[in-house]
């Protein structure tokens, strides 16, 4: 008797088994969520993205997040060998991960865009830039929204 | 409703790498806001905008919701020949404008 019910000491550890492990969960929440990362990949494939030659240049704190200014530039010389194919730009907390993807060539001379976009939370905003070599790089930056954007009725 | 507003230098020097600015008057409604009454307010945007320099593409952009009200874009070019910039933006509802500018390369 007993055998399939559980003692008492199996439920505590049991409990802070689950306790430890909903910790863990907690720690990466810094981290890209989910969405983003699957439209990163959607975009990149299986190539890994580095760290470097983009600027993202976003606001670190934003009062209204219905028009945020963004900029990104690539550090490329943009030759017929040497250019950036393409700049995505992600969120993480909006209710789509994609903000802009934007396709340049040679002709371009320089990587460099901006426009204004809108943030639905505080949240990090990633920039990938494609080169025409294949390869993938990135910049982040953290942006805190006190008036939020997107999802608020009229 | 949609008037595009075109900023680029007239008078260039062959060679010459400079900026062209775009902004166009539209709602940009994401799809994902509802009225006080909780009516579903439908997507309207802006989806796509592309820059042709004498006939040739240079420039492509994929629109996305998160794009704020009358979407504003710049991007750069290298000046190669005198002619025009046509500016040509895709939206939700069939929406299509169009723009052109005439530069001068000395």
């Amino acid at each position: 008797m007993g055998k399939n019910i559980p003692t008492r000491r199996a439920l505590l550890l049991g409990g802070l088994a689950g306790g430890l492990a909903a910790t863990i969960r907690l720690e990466p929440a810094q981290a890209t969520p989910e969405r983003m990362r699957a439209a990163i990949r959607n975009v990149v494939g299986e190539a890994s993205v580095r760290k470097g030659r983009v600027e993202l240049d976003v606001p670190p704190l934003v009062e209204n997040g219905n028009t945020v200014s963004l900029g990104v530039s690539v550090d490329s010389p943009m030759t017929a060998t040497d250019h950036v194919k393409a700049i995505h730009v992600f969120n993480e907390k909006n209710p789509q991960p994609n903000v802009i993807s934007v396709h340049l060539g040679p002709r371009a001379g320089k990587a460099k865009i901006s426009t204004r976009f809108r943030l639905a939370d505080s949240q990090i905003v990633t920039a990938i830039a494609e080169m025409s070599d294949g390869t993938f790089w990135s910049a982040s930056a953290d942006v805190i929204v006190t008036l939020a954007a997107c999802v608020e009725g009229i | 409703m949609a008037r595009p507003l075109i900023n680029a230098p007239a008078k260039l020097k062959r060679g010459q790498v400079f900026e062209i600015k775009t902004l166009i008057s539209h709602i940009m409604e994401t799809g994902f806001r509802y009225t006080t009454t909780g009516e579903h307010i439908p997507r309207d945007i802006v989806t796509a905008f592309s820059c042709s320099y004498n006939g040739e593409e240079i420039f492509r952009a994929d629109l996305y919701p998160a794009i704020s009200a009358n979407p504003f874009l710049t991007f750069f070019t290298v000046a190669t020949e005198s002619g025009t910039l046509d500016f040509k933006w895709i939206g939700d509802n069939g929406f299509s404008e169009t723009a052109t500018a005439k530069i001068v390369v000395e």
